[in-house]
């Protein structure tokens, strides 16, 4: 008993307080969503609602047991989860149903089970006990490799179920890694990487190159300082030429298949000068910045194989939607564009609750799962919705306040892929409701409606939430 | 600051970055753009149309030919569709229960894409069903009756020239937004050419309705509704009783006739016969498929679209082509001794030899026609004779042959005439002469012309020498379009050749022994005709005339244009003549011709010789 109280004491309130306002939040939204009529209790079983109720019910008896359960357990049987849950991940594709497309589901008589979504506990724990032990170091390329097969099984079993919303959520755990050593630059590289795909598909490549030329130079300042002021006075003369020239001749635009010679040729002047230059100072850097412009040469130049050749098309249309190339509001454009409409006609105030008549009447589809922050839109306006934003902030800035307060390598690198996960769930998914992120089935933490998903995120918070209150111990 | 610290700091701060980035977007889509509030508007509003009286159309006289009754579509929300009694439903409305049920099953297994969107389960029920329903509609949850304005005909004439009034077609609501799915619109006629007079405004009200799909309240009280404004009312340029007589007269008959005011170019009667019942296009039924696949054509508006050969009412323009040309002068003398000798020749029928131009219209002499056209094609002033056709040609033209003359309805056909490739194509190039198209001299071969154009070429003799735009359309209550037709279309002959023309033409009626019209003439009142009998390929000639009467200061021309029936005289004068009688008198008092053309079909087998 003492020590349960002690536990009580210890453990992080902020956060529990958080994560059960959000999930509130979730179930009166799931309420107002598919709200009927004619069965008016938020605990009619009937309705997604009322499982809802039966969903939180459990999750929080989940969280009490998981207090319960010592901290000894994690480190220990990681792997073995890991193990059983990869086995899961393969079994579900000769045994699972298929569900919207996606063979990544157990179907026990009324229940269903997302082993995909254990899979992100499963990862998570098996990478803390892995980068938590004593004497790891990110550098060696062993370890590299271990990481790098820790993450990639569940995404390839996950991939082959057709999910592909779940294995793209295995791309956050390069926030953790990044804290716990990557470098930097490996962090821009892929950003850049990412900047240069979404440019492929908009612009010419060409143009793509010269925005890869201006990338490398601006390295090559940051490295040497000495010439800094010269790119910058470089750079300061570039965009108002951007501006200007493409305002008055249209021709040149970077959507033309004719790329602008004239800004082409400046910038391979520009990069003759800098070879020339790093060669004559030999300039270490500068191996480093060749490899990085032949790698955004190849990239740029393989984006068309991969965009036309690798994707399927629905994920072709839903990226091209995103970006504005196509615009077909009736097809892959409707969820997006129903969506938009529903949380922009929330106004700043809201329609008020169960007043919400774009999710009620159907026009967002989804809308008690991947689309739910529609309702949260439409009914509580830019009120609502700004401060479930606000919850999802104050949350994820928790949690990395409670990562770096461990001592103990195996909880902080947890805690990181915990808010690592929570991150990019949040990012992508209302990102993808207010038209800001391709259409990725994936849910709202805490709020979308579904068994599955409610249940890996609070068994994912509350290990954390046990291993931060022992901390001391 | 260690380098671990520095890095939680970063990634707090791409959180940060990320949720800024979300609430500037929410922002942005929440409270300051505005379309996405128009667009959930139009998820959420309820458009309630009213739909306008279409404009009516009286006469010249003030005559009502058409007007509106009221029928009710009725129509279902699917997403309030309830259980109901079908039967019940179907004894109001006399309809076949089993085809009905299919229907309303189909409707109830589409409601969620339907939503709240009305559908017609019934159209243009009549008022009295629609009273019967309003009684027992509380037990049909999700009807209601919407009011539709229907045309109404006082009198069953001038269907083809009045057009109807038929459902909008996706081409259309394609073309013009403001047509939506179930809209009426005007076809064929002046329904369709003044439909933007005649359609009048919808009206629109606007509710803004709750979750539950009840009606709140207007949308911004009202602000974007609108009444429906009636459709103008048109005056036609149509005598009723003129009209309704010479379709009376026209029974029985194929053809067309035209009557038109030479002052000011309003058409007094445009007649196709058989024609349209323009009470049988009302509404929804199969007379439309009834009437296209007619072998009598009644949807075909011969006297705008029918390109008859004129035969010897063409006479005329020769003459005053002639004149013109000055290869012939009123007191030319040409013998003819039943016919044009020369060549394959050119038969004609007894009368009087020589004669001048007068007696040569008077009795519709051939040969001097043969003559006349030759001077004119082979008049040496001309290079050769493509010149001289090409001149020809123009004369023609400008007396309305071979192009639209222009009236105010759709699908007018402008007629054909022949040209020099033609007859190079049909003779070869150089290889023809004026004695190969001497056809043309009397009004037949490659020549066609509508009823109209014969009618506006008695027009421009009885104007002495121009035509005003011929139309059925004078205004609206408000308005006259008179400016429109006030120009005088000249033709290219100087007006001081047609008095012997009128000249001749009152001879043909009142000429006494040798005058072919004589059967058109009307005790007390002076009028001048020209008859034809056009060849035909295909049967017997046609029976075709045109006259203007009084001789002076005419008050009306009529080119009568009667298939297969013989002389010009027997049939298409004395219908021409009774019109103008009507017209003129009010009344008719040759009750026994009148009895005899009513009643009697145009004789098919009766052999002729010649063509008066």
């Amino acid at each position: 008993m003492r020590e349960n109280h002690n536990l009580l004491n210890k453990l992080d309130w902020a956060t529990i307080g958080i994560y059960l306002l959000l999930v509130f939040t979730g179930w009166i939204s799931i309420y107002a969503a598919v709200y009927n009529e004619a069965s008016r209790n938020i605990f009619d079983l009937s309705q997604r609602y009322g499982m809802q109720a039966i969903w939180i019910a459990s999750a929080l008896f989940l969280a009490v047991v998981i207090l319960l359960i010592d901290t000894k357990f994690y480190p220990v049987f990681a792997n073995i989860i890991y193990t059983g849950v990869i086995l899961l991940l393969a079994l579900v594709l000769v045994a699972g149903t298929e569900v919207n497309g996606s063979r990544s589901w157990f179907v026990i008589g009324p229940f269903r089970l997302q082993p995909a979504e254990l899979a992100k506990v499963a990862t998570a724990l098996a990478l803390a006990r892995l980068m938590g032990a004593q004497g790891f170091v990110l550098k060696r390329k062993w370890m590299i490799f271990k990481i790098g097969v820790i993450i990639g099984l569940p995404v390839f079993f996950i991939f082959l179920q057709h999910d592909t919303g779940s294995a793209l959520v295995f791309g956050s755990f390069l926030i953790m890694l990044y804290r716990e050593g990557l470098s930097g630059w490996v962090v821009n590289c892929i950003i850049f990487a990412v900047v240069v795909f979404i440019l492929s598909i908009l612009w010419q490549p060409v143009s793509v190159l010269m925005l890869c030329v201006i990338a490398c130079l601006v390295v090559f300042a940051i490295q040497r300082r000495k010439i800094a002021p010269v790119m910058i006075a470089a750079i300061a003369i570039f965009i108002p030429y951007f501006i200007i020239i493409k305002k008055l001749f249209p021709a040149l635009d970077i959507h033309t298949p004719h790329p602008d010679y004239i800004f082409l040729s400046i910038c391979v002047v520009m990069m003759i000068c800098g070879v020339l230059y790093a060669v004559r100072h030999k300039l270490r850097y500068f191996w480093y910045i060749s490899c990085f412009f032949i790698g955004s040469v190849a990239l740029t130049y393989s984006v068309d194989y991969v965009f036309g050749n690798m994707l399927k098309p629905h994920q072709r249309d839903r990226i091209e939607n995103l970006l504005g190339v196509k615009e077909d509001l009736q097809g892959a454009g409707y969820n997006v564009h129903q969506s938009m409409v529903a949380i922009g006609s929330g106004g700043f105030s809201g329609k008020g609750f169960l007043q919400g008549t774009q999710t009620k009447y159907n026009f967002v589809p989804e809308q008690s799962t991947d689309f739910i922050f529609c309702t949260i839109g439409e009914e509580w306006g830019f009120t609502g919705s700004f401060l479930v934003v606000m919850c999802f902030l104050l949350l994820l800035i928790r949690l990395v306040v409670i990562a770096e307060r461990q001592k103990d390598a195996f909880v902080r690198v947890y805690a990181y892929c915990v808010l690592s996960i929570l991150f990019f769930h949040f990012a992508v998914n209302i990102g993808m409701t207010v038209g800001l992120a391709p259409v990725v089935g994936i849910p709202l933490p805490f709020i979308s409606y579904g068994g599955s998903s409610l249940w890996a995120f609070t068994i994912l918070l509350f290990i954390l939430l046990k291993l931060d209150a022992v901390r001391w111990d | 600051m260690n380098d671990y610290s520095k890095k939680s700091t970063l990634v707090i701060g791409a959180f940060l970055f990320v949720a800024i980035v979300i609430i500037v977007r929410l922002f942005w889509i929440q409270v300051i753009d505005t379309s996405y509030k128009v667009t959930a508007s139009n998820n959420v509003l309820r458009y309630e149309v009213e739909y306008p009286a279409r404009g009516l159309i009286t006469d010249r006289n003030g005559v009502l030919l058409v007007d509106n009754q009221t029928a009710y579509d009725i129509m279902v929300v699917a997403r309030e569709l309830k259980a109901f009694d079908t039967i019940a439903f179907c004894t109001i409305f006399n309809i076949p229960a089993q085809q009905f049920k299919a229907t309303i099953n189909d409707i109830y297994r589409r409601r969620r894409s339907l939503g709240y969107q009305p559908v017609a389960v019934m159209k243009q029920a009549p008022a009295e069903y629609y009273a019967v329903f309003q009684e027992q509609a509380y037990k049909f949850p999700g009807f209601y009756a919407q009011a539709r304005s229907l045309r109404n005909y006082p009198r069953p004439i001038a269907g083809n020239l009045l057009g109807y009034v038929t459902e909008v077609d996706t081409a259309t609501i394609n073309k013009n937004p403001y047509y939506k799915p179930g809209d009426y619109i005007g076809r064929s006629g002046i329904e369709e050419s003044y439909e933007t007079y005649l359609s009048g405004k919808k009206g629109i009200s606007i509710y803004v309705r709750d979750v539950h799909n009840k009606i709140k309240e207007s949308y911004r009280e009202g602000a974007y509704d609108s009444i429906p404004v009636a459709g103008t009312n048109l005056i036609c340029t149509i005598d009723g009783d003129l009209q309704e007589y010479g379709e009376w007269l026209m029974k029985n008959k194929v053809g067309s006739v035209v009557a038109i005011e030479p002052a000011t170019g309003e058409i007094l009667a445009l007649i196709s016969s058989p024609g349209i019942d323009p009470r049988l296009l009302v509404g929804i039924n199969r007379n439309f498929q009834r009437m296209q696949s007619d072998p009598l054509k009644p949807l075909f508006n011969r006297a705008i679209m029918s390109p008859y050969p004129p035969g010897s009412t063409f006479k005329v323009v020769n003459a005053l082509v002639g004149l013109n040309e000055g290869v012939v002068f009123p007191h030319t003398r040409y013998n003819c001794y039943h016919g044009y000798k020369i060549g394959r020749g050119v038969g004609c029928h007894g009368h009087p030899s020589p004669i001048d131009m007068m007696q040569s219209i008077q009795m519709s002499c051939n040969a001097y026609y043969c003559y006349v056209f030759r001077d004119i094609i082979d008049n040496p002033k001309y290079e050769n004779i493509e010149q001289s056709f090409v001149q020809w040609c123009d004369y023609v033209r400008s007396f309305g042959f071979g192009k639209k003359t222009g009236i105010d309805i759709p699908s007018e056909q402008s007629g054909s005439l022949p040209s020099v490739p033609l007859y190079n194509r049909t003779f070869g190039e150089g290889r023809w002469k004026s004695l190969s198209i001497i056809s043309l001299a009397i009004g037949q071969a490659e020549l066609g012309s509508t009823p109209l154009q014969m009618a506006n070429l008695a027009s421009i003799v009885a104007n002495r020498g121009y035509y005003h735009t011929p139309h059925l359309i004078r205004g609206t209550q408000d308005s006259s379009f008179i400016g429109k037709y006030k120009e005088r279309h000249y033709t290219m002959v100087d007006t001081a050749y047609f008095p012997v023309v009128v000249e001749g033409m009152y001879r043909a009626v009142h000429g006494g022994a040798g005058a072919t019209a004589w059967r058109a003439m009307i005790p007390g009142i002076e009028m001048c005709g020209k008859t034809g009998t056009a060849q035909n390929p295909h049967g017997e000639d046609h029976s075709t005339f045109m006259c203007f009467a009084p001789r002076e200061n005419p008050q009306i021309v009529i080119a009568a244009y009667i298939e297969n029936a013989g002389f010009g005289a027997t049939w298409a004068a004395p219908i021409a003549s009774l019109m103008v009688e009507k017209y003129l008198n009010k009344e008719v008092k040759r009750k026994d011709l009148e009895k005899y053309i009513q009643e009697n079909k145009p004789l098919k087998k009766e052999k002729h010789e010649g063509k008066p």
